[in-house]
């Protein structure tokens, strides 16, 4: 049994490092996630991590301090959020295409303009084709277990790439809440020491990393890359299937289930607002609804398999997103959803946009939606893509005023 | 699941107050919850924060629209602000009010009230007028929601070593000279 202790999310994040036992960090603070450096700092001032904190003049520099480092066999970390990751984006793609497993905090937040400094999930979202890893959290001890997690997935000699641990912009950075912390020599079990040998300074062993690269090589580089990126699905189960048996504690693989056995309706999200989604299903299902919730949990890679597994047989879907994609109007997870299926036969899917400029997505809202995906597998016409706080949303004219059950349902979702 | 809200002032230690309460609930073998309201914080600038607590794990993860109860560390909001909006019916508030107040002074919704004069307390205990310790110990002895030993067992752990014995003097000091007032009727004289 760990130390019971009650953390924010920055901190958490602070503690999975210093349990991860990394010997490099270095950041550049940004809001929300500016306490996590300064709780690093403090880890780093106390002796209580044996690391090098470099302090930059920027997110560039940060990062391309802790690629030298990983050349140099460290164990790295470093956080960032919105227009830092923005100002970070060059050595970010190079990360990445250089197979380099360094594990950074992403505190989602929106990006700027208008001129914000809240939560949002839109910094995270617009880098998904960068090739690294996304994992997104849902509670504090799932921050600090992930940040442990995310070492062993990236130093996989199969997988060898950057692991970006999202969790919600003061939803979860700011707010404090129980947390055990697992013991060091538990975590030293899971977790062996770095042991990266594919890029390294050594000079007895000169080596040239990222020569210039023409396009027969570089396909083949960029396909390699794809092939660890799906590789790292199985790495990603075993790994969730190790934490549970040492530490009894699941978060899910690539997606999160919850009540999925007999659901008629899904609900799919990702992050913060999946825990506000479990009491909404509770209540609903009280109700009569049958309603279960697939989280997303890793955004990328995607879980293209899992999700036409479980979400073929529902009656409808219901997508809930703290972003956009420009790409036609819908939510991230909605367009992403989509392209899972391709061109197979799916539910019909609806999408829910809130949460956006540190608003929350409520547990009011949530309900709405519920009730919205149930009349949408009853055969119901709705639009496509409702904008919480924006739209009209008027759940009253979905109800039969003479059916017992609706009226109970109708005064239920207040 | 019961939800409070703290109205203070930056620099007043709402933030502070709500996460060692966080502390104390989760040190009782509870659950907490404790949210800042989010934006930019400045010293003086009106803030909220808040805390959920419950004997099972709390999942939701929103700010609190309908709390069961204040607590307010500055007077002056009191007047300043709607601080009652959305407070339950049964409510509570733990006000500090160097006035006193009674239940004809604050909405039908508030079951439970407490009043403590914190500032003239903080001034004799810390010189300065820091009251959100004393406030905390009223609310233990008002709600029942937190013992006063696990908030003093709290403030030796977390609190840095220089300033750990002025705030046990602080919240036992608020436990025991707080006036609370139910609408049901009886004066209940804090003990001690």
């Amino acid at each position: 049994m760990g130390k019971i202790d009650v953390l924010n999310g920055n901190k958490a994040a602070a503690w999975g490092a210093k349990l991860a036992r990394v010997s490099l960090l270095a950041a550049y603070p940004i809001t929300p996630q500016t306490p996590l450096v300064e709780y690093l700092a403090t880890f780093v001032a106390e002796g209580e991590i044996d690391a090098d904190l470099v302090e930059v003049e920027s997110e560039h520099t940060a990062l391309s301090v802790l690629q030298g480092g990983v050349f140099a066999g460290a164990r790295t970390f470093t956080g960032t959020s919105s227009q830092g990751l923005a100002l970070m984006y060059e050595p970010y793609i190079r990360t990445s295409t250089m197979r380099l497993p360094i594990v950074m905090a992403l505190v989602t937040r929106e990006v700027i303009s208008p001129q914000t400094v809240w939560g949002g999930q839109q910094d995270a979202v617009t880098v998904r084709e960068a090739g690294w890893i996304q994992i997104w959290c849902e509670s504090n001890q799932e921050v600090l277990d992930t940040v442990v997690q995310a070492y062993k997935i990236a130093e996989n000699k199969g997988v060898l790439l950057p692991v970006n641990v999202c969790y919600d912009g003061f939803s979860l950075s700011h707010m404090a809440e129980r947390v055990e912390i697992p013991e060091q020599e538990k975590v030293d079990s899971f977790l062996p020491k770095p042991d990266i040998t594919h890029v390294k300074l050594d000079p007895d062993k000169p080596m040239s990393v990222d020569p210039l690269t023409a396009g027969p090589m570089l396909t083949e580089f960029r396909h390699k890359q794809v092939t660890a990126m799906k590789y790292a699905k199985e790495v990603i189960e075993e790994v969730r299937q190790e934490w549970s048996q040492l530490f009894g504690r699941d978060h899910g693989g690539m997606v999160d289930v919850y009540r999925m056995e007999d659901a008629d309706i899904a609900i799919v999200c990702m992050g913060s607002p999946a825990g506000t989604a479990r009491v909404a299903i509770d209540e609903m299902r009280e109700l009569g609804i049958k309603v279960g919730m697939v989280r997303i949990r890793v955004l990328r890679p995607f879980p293209v398999e899992e999700m036409q597994a479980l979400l073929s047989g529902v009656k409808a879907i219901g997508t809930i997103d703290r972003n956009v994609s420009f790409a036609a109007g819908y939510g991230t997870s909605y367009l992403e959803l989509r392209t899972a299926f391709g061109g197979k036969r799916m539910p019909p899917m609806i999408d829910f946009i809130g949460g956006l400029g540190g608003s929350d997505v409520t547990l009011e809202q949530i309900k709405q939606a519920i009730v919205i995906t149930q009349y949408v597998a009853n055969g119901g016409e709705y639009r496509d893509v409702t904008w919480f706080g924006l739209d009209e949303v008027d759940v009253d004219q979905l109800f039969d005023l003479e059916d017992q059950a609706d009226q109970e349902v109708k005064e239920g979702i207040v | 699941m019961k939800q409070i809200r703290f109205h203070g002032r930056g620099g007043q230690g709402a933030v502070m107050a709500s996460e060692l309460l966080c502390h104390a609930l989760v040190h009782e073998g509870n659950y907490g919850q404790s949210i800042p309201a989010y934006g930019f914080e400045r010293r003086g600038a009106p803030l909220e924060a808040f805390v959920k607590l419950d004997s099972k794990p709390i999942r939701e993860r929103t700010q609190v629209y309908e709390p069961d109860g204040i607590i307010v560390l500055d007077s002056a909001l009191i007047v300043q602000l709607p601080i009652f909006n959305g407070v339950k019916a049964n409510g509570f508030a733990i006000l500090n009010s160097r006035k006193k107040m009674t239940l004809d002074d604050v909405p039908e919704n508030v079951e439970t009230l407490a009043t403590i004069d914190a500032v003239r307390i903080a001034l004799e205990v810390f010189k300065a007028p820091i009251t959100n310790t004393i406030l905390l110990g009223a609310f233990a002895q008002a709600t029942k929601l937190v013992s006063l030993q696990s908030l003093s067992e709290c403030i030796e752990i977390n609190f840095p070593k220089k300033i750990v014995e002025k705030n046990l003097v602080a919240v036992a000091r608020g436990f025991n000279e707080v006036q609370v007032v139910t609408r049901s009727g009886q004066l209940q004289k804090a003990e001690g």
